[in-house]
């Protein structure tokens, strides 16, 4: 039985002394694969005109917002400072913002992307005239650790979960998916609330928000530390509990399909140990989908943060856009959407990434 | 050797092929084709269990809405002073609010808001999609890769924060601007899939034939194509509609939609303004499970969808059930060949079979 599939093997590379495990080699398609990986110029050029025209689409609609729209931030300001300022005071304060009425727009247009370039977010007047980039950097650490690991745990334990509910189809497991699906309808404040009211309120096992307790000194210490973990904790949770359902069925569906398929059951037949067939043949091609929507759903996600941040006021860049918001700041709110987008682009591209490196069909296609 | 033949197993061979009398079998006329047997035909997604569960929630919370007036016993925004932040009671089924406004009758009339606002929004949503999905699919050259490249924009594009900074915008906006707002947000994903299925529908030969015989573009996209993608046109209806419901009622909860549109996010709104949380049970519990009941339609809706589409996904299951039934593992790597027909006899026949594992 070794000796038909270990042929091809010993004819490419006669001079091999010891006996290998045929499985381990594949055949001689998959070593010329190996052999040589051209690098897709042509791929590579394709998704980068892509990021560059998202990029550019979303700056330009992030331009145009506040300026289509009746009342500008100076506007707002004035009327907060009830006739305080003067006309001059206005004028200097348009000026500041780029806002001014005689200058024509396509002059704005250039100006806007000349303080980008130059790494110029303006300032924001709801926090006393900071600059826009300051508050964004303040408050992005928070957002990126928390919803960031949360996601990646949701991903993986849906993934893997989906995975086995798929291997082991028609048993008791299957239950999940309808009981992970409903989680996932829940609205996620509402979800967050009653997390809070049973577990800290009532039960006050975790602190209700904030990222850490007013008197501590924020720095390198246990103290620090654990008071950020276990204000963490429920926040992680529920993003967990609210979006498993999607892995998990996503996964499931892809490995029903996936298992099916031909090689499945040659690679049973040869008598491949079924964890070796279920994570290596048959989990391995089902969850290129799932990468590909866990660089869709980012932008979701990214949404998600603002009603996580709300619920357990958290000090992320959610809370930070919503405050924007109420105070019609516009610097700060183009900033902080400015800064979304450019990371739902980062987080598409190491998707594309790790897709290109799984699944070799997309380079050979697409070049 | 020579069993003798059963004669009624030995007739066919020896008479006449059973295959003429198929043949020369009456014909069964084909069912006529009315407007009834189309629209079943088209409604067989539905067909199944999970799909009908899902439109019956549906269908209740659209009666609801429809019939709001009379279901509800008091106007949503009366105010009963004498009876503030009662429990439930039979005088106000779910108990009443800071200013004793009555939660059931809010709960009834926020389903009319949700609903209408949803609907609106996912219909929007819908047409844009199929526009713009349909139209990228058939053409070919930069006129595709360009609408194509629009979708993957408001793909990328973060849903919230855009419906957050554009509906601030407005000072009080009207019903149909929030619901353009979710579907400006909402149509991307759909266009995307109906964009890859037109791609694939484009070169099979019943398009290719319809071209041929000079049939006129729009009369090829409705008639030819438009009932194939069918599926995908309700499977990312159904999945817009729950990502629009969950975006309104979050949106209201917020706090950036006014307060005068009523839907079950502005009950939770007011919730967690008055600190209901977490003593109030009656005030928030019902309105958050509304949402989530919905879902769980929208979602059984999609299942049923999904599952026509793919019948895999139903099949697999139950033939995995029915092997397991019949003794087999369905991922055993090697089957298990059975020598003894009674089950009772098989742990025997395999120690005498392999009497080193009982000893080891």
């Amino acid at each position: 039985m070794s000796a038909d599939t270990s042929a091809p093997a010993t004819q490419a590379s006669p001079a091999a002394p010891e006996p290998v495990d045929p499985t381990l080699v594949g055949t001689t398609a998959t070593r010329a694969e190996r052999g040589r990986m051209r690098v897709p110029w042509r791929f590579i050029g394709g998704r980068a005109a892509f990021y560059l025209f998202t990029a550019w689409a979303a700056i330009t609609i992030n331009f145009f917002i506040p300026r289509l729209m009746k009342g500008d931030a100076v506007d707002a300001y004035m009327a907060r400072s009830q006739g305080q300022l003067t006309p001059d005071a206005e004028k200097a304060l348009r000026l500041m913002f780029g806002l001014d009425h005689s200058v024509p727009l396509w002059q704005q247009y250039l100006d806007y992307w000349g303080m980008l370039l130059r790494g110029d977010l303006g300032v924001s007047i709801s926090t006393g005239m900071a600059p826009v980039g300051d508050a964004i950097a303040a408050a992005l650490p928070w957002t990126l650790g928390l919803v960031g690991f949360a996601t990646i745990v949701s991903f993986l334990v849906g993934t893997v979960l989906g995975a086995v509910i798929g291997w082991r189809r028609g048993g008791r497991l299957d239950v999940l998916v309808p009981v992970t699906t409903f989680l996932g309808t829940i609205p996620y404040f509402w979800l967050g609330l009653i997390f809070i009211a049973a577990f800290s309120s009532v039960l006050g096992w975790f602190p209700a928000g904030h990222a850490y307790e007013v008197g501590v000194d924020p720095g390198w210490n246990a103290e620090f530390i654990g008071q950020v973990l276990s204000h963490a904790a429920l926040p992680v949770i529920t993003i967990v509990i609210a979006s498993l359902g999607g892995w998990v069925l996503g996964m499931r569906n892809m490995m029903l399909t996936v298992l099916d398929e031909d090689y499945i059951t040659v690679a049973q037949a040869k008598g491949m140990p079924n964890r070796r067939v279920l994570w290596r043949y048959a989990a391995r091609n089902a969850v290129l989908p799932q990468i590909q929507s866990f660089a869709l759903s980012l932008g979701f996600i990214v949404g998600g943060t603002i009603v996580m941040e709300m619920v357990f006021s958290y000090p992320g860049i959610g809370l930070l856009l919503l405050g924007a918001t109420n105070a019609k700041d516009y610097a700060l709110m183009q900033g902080i959407f400015l800064v979304l987008v450019m990371a739902v682009l980062v987080a598409n591209i190491i998707a594309d990434i790790a897709y290109a490196i799984l699944d070799p069909r997309t380079r050979q296609t697409e070049a | 050797m020579s069993i003798p033949v059963p004669p009624e197993v030995a007739q066919p061979a020896a008479g006449a092929p059973e295959t003429a009398a198929l043949l020369t079998a009456e014909r069964r006329p084909a069912p006529r084709r009315t407007f009834w047997t189309q629209l079943k035909a088209s409604l067989a997604m539905f067909g199944n269990r999970k799909s009908a569960a899902g439109l019956i929630i549906l269908g209740v919370f659209t009666l609801v809405a429809v019939f709001a007036p009379w279901i509800a016993p008091y106007s949503p925004t009366a105010q009963h002073l004498d009876a503030t932040l009662e429990p439930p009671s039979w005088q106000h089924l779910l108990g009443t609010t800071h200013i004793g406004e009555d939660v059931f009758s809010q709960l009834v009339y926020g389903t009319r808001g949700v609903l209408v606002v949803g609907f609106l929004a996912t219909i929007m949503a819908t047409v844009v999609a199929i526009l713009v999905g349909v139209t990228a699919g058939y053409l070919r050259g930069w006129k595709s890769e360009s609408l194509s490249a629009l979708s993957n924009v408001f793909l990328v594009l973060p849903g919230l924060p855009l419906m957050i900074i554009i509906a601030s915008q407005f000072q009080d906006p009207p019903l149909w601007i929030i619901a353009a707002v979710l579907g400006l947000t909402g149509w991307a994903w759909g266009a995307r899939v109906l964009r890859a299925q037109t791609m694939s529908l484009r070169n099979r030969d019943f398009i290719q034939a319809a071209r041929a015989n000079g049939e006129p573009l729009h009369r090829i996209i409705l008639v030819e194509m438009l009932p194939n993608l069918m599926a995908i046109i309700a499977s990312s209806f159904v999945g817009t509609m729950t990502a629009a419901v969950l975006g309104l009622t979050t949106l209201a909860f917020i706090g950036v939609i006014p307060v005068s549109n009523l839907n079950w996010g502005t009950i939770l709104f007011w919730a967690q303004q008055n600190s209901a949380f977490p003593d109030y049970w009656w005030w928030y519990v019902p309105a958050g499970l509304c949402i989530a009941l919905l879902g769980v339609a929208l979602a059984l809706i999609n299942f049923g969808i999904d599952e026509y589409v793919n019948p895999r996904l139903r099949s697999a299951g139950e033939r995995a059930r029915a092997l397991k039934k019949r003794g087999i593992d369905a991922n055993a790597a090697v089957t298990a060949v059975r020598t003894t027909a009674s089950p009772t006899s098989f742990p025997a026949a395999r120690a005498a079979a392999d009497p080193e594992s009982t000893t080891a």
